[in-house]
């Protein structure tokens, strides 16, 4: 009998496998647009990184970025400072230090926002968690955990998660399924593949959508995800964008709303890595749509929409890094914001981990081993 | 006599020992190692080298053990006449955990190996990097 369960289980855990390592079941990547001409150069301004998982910007000139095993950096001219009194992180598997993001009024009270990997063995394993603190003169004070997802797993999938504030002040995030598709994307009551909102305290917005609901989690904003790790605020319409790693065949772009359900794991345009069915069921009347999925599977990152004048023609376009495909990837979308065109940028840089647009309207991404480049146009 | 017995039962606690190991670490391999490495021990020929039937792996067990406790084998390594530039991420695993993942992969596929990797042994090896 415990044998049948091993084997049970090792089955569930290569269903489970992940897009963002998808490299040993699809090589090339046929439906994307090489550009004709490069109007732009690819500048490293900083080359000393491992997993550079996340970049912000604490001014036009200034970068601060964190290193998934618990570190981070800012970096200006070209030279590192290292940021003291990091939390200490749970390194495991996908889960480590994961995003910054600045506070909206940063400038006034330094706050910047955290997520990562919380736990140890002894408590079971760890789940991803939020934080703020204040960064002062290269420091971390006062640092205050705002969430934790409950639910410990030493299973190294699926932490998300992304950082972002909307236009009212209010942080969201994503927690990923941890490999337990079968138990938490659409349970209410557990944490894990939902997008969750909280006050820029940590406590609950009283408009959430599932506030009055008894059993549910009140941070919770939408559910049925399966492992979002990019995430940026649409400058026109407020909206919370995000991409997502699916199944192979899955991996989506979302418009994310109040209390809707995404779907996973009861329907996905993607398969298992293995080859297997998942489910043959790619929409429901009470489930949302993707804006747009990748076939195949690219292993999106970090996601950012352009919003200068910068670079010809790439305003309101959305890039995205490969982690499979080893590109940025530019994203052009009609009105009815429906994908019409894709291209790459950066072609075979590397595992392309983060992008942001500066606040001079720049395009910067970062690379594993590789480093942190800038997009510069060229006249 | 007695002698005998006394190794028939060492062999009989050290094979089960190893199993043990070999059976936790096929548990870890699937959640953090196959993605790279693939189900079947193979890699993938010029991105990630493979583990079965590994020149590599068996000429520099200790090494092997120091990356996957640490993450990253510096520098290009050759692994079956093909050049491999990558580096490994570090996975998070305790010693235990890496002693049985190793008790795996070399004794998977087509690989054996009469020892066994013990958390100990481990512990040693980096405390004396």
């Amino acid at each position: 009998m415990k044998n049948i369960q091993i084997i049970i289980f090792l089955i569930l855990s290569i269903n489970i496998s992940c897009a963002q390592f998808g490299e040993t079941y699809v090589r090339d990547d046929e439906t994307i647009n090489t550009p004709e001409t490069i109007n732009y150069e690819i500048k490293n301004i900083y080359s000393d990184v491992e997993i550079p998982w996340s970049i912000e910007f604490l001014n036009n000139e200034t970068i601060i970025y964190a290193e998934k095993k618990g570190e981070i950096f800012i970096i200006k001219d070209g030279k590192s400072l290292k940021v003291g009194n990091v939390p200490e992180v749970y390194l495991r598997g996908q889960g480590g230090l994961l995003d910054l993001e600045l506070h909206p009024n940063f400038a006034e009270n330094n706050l910047i926002y955290i997520s990562y990997a919380l736990g140890s063995r002894e408590d079971g394993g760890g789940n991803t968690a939020v934080s703020r603190a204040r960064l002062i003169e290269n420091k971390l004070t006062d640092l205050e955990l705002l969430y934790k997802a409950e639910g410990n797993s030493t299973r190294g999938q699926h932490f998300g998660t992304r950082l972002q504030f909307d236009n009212d002040g209010k942080l969201f995030f994503a927690i990923g399924d941890r490999g337990n598709r079968n138990e938490l994307p659409q349970d209410l009551s557990l944490d894990g593949g939902k997008i969750y909102r909280i006050n820029d305290d940590g406590s609950i917005p009283n408009d959430n959508p599932f506030v009055n609901d008894e059993n549910a989690i009140k941070a919770i904003y939408s559910y049925g995800h399966r492992n979002p790790q990019g995430i940026f605020l649409h400058p026109k319409t407020g909206k919370i964008w995000t991409n997502e790693h699916g199944p192979k065949g899955g991996d989506e772009i979302n418009i994310i709303s109040k209390g809707k359900n995404y779907g996973w794991p009861k329907i996905t345009y993607g398969i298992n890595y293995s080859g297997t069915t998942i489910t043959d069921e790619k929409e429901h009347p009470e489930m949302e749509q993707p804006l747009y999925y990748w076939i195949p599977s690219i292993a999106p990152s970090g996601f950012a929409y352009v919003s200068s004048n910068k670079y010809k023609k790439w305003k309101g376009s959305l890039l995205t890094g490969s982690l499979k495909f080893k590109y940025l990837e530019r994203l052009v979308l009609n009105k009815n914001n429906k994908v019409v065109y894709r291209e790459k940028i950066a072609d075979s840089i590397g595992r392309v981990r983060d992008v942001k647009e500066s606040p001079d309207g720049f395009v910067y991404f970062s690379v594993e081993n590789k480093g942190i480049f800038k997009i510069i146009p060229k006249e | 006599m007695r002698f005998v017995f006394f190794l028939l039962f060492s062999c009989i606690i050290f094979s089960q020992e190893r199993e043990e190991s070999i059976e936790r670490g096929k548990l870890l391999y699937e959640d953090l190692c196959l993605r790279c490495h693939s189900p079947d021990g193979k890699g993938i020929k010029g991105i990630y080298p493979p583990l079965d039937k590994s020149d590599f792996l068996f000429k520099h067990i200790k090494e092997s053990i120091i990356a996957v406790k640490e993450g990253g084998i510096e520098g290009d390594i050759i692994v079956n006449g093909k050049k491999y530039a990558g580096y490994m991420e570090n996975m998070g695993l305790y010693s235990d955990e890496v002693a049985d993942v190793m008790n795996y992969i070399l004794n998977s596929w087509n690989n054996k190996y009469d020892k066994i990797i013990t958390e100990k042994y481990v512990d040693e090896l980096i405390n004396k990097k």
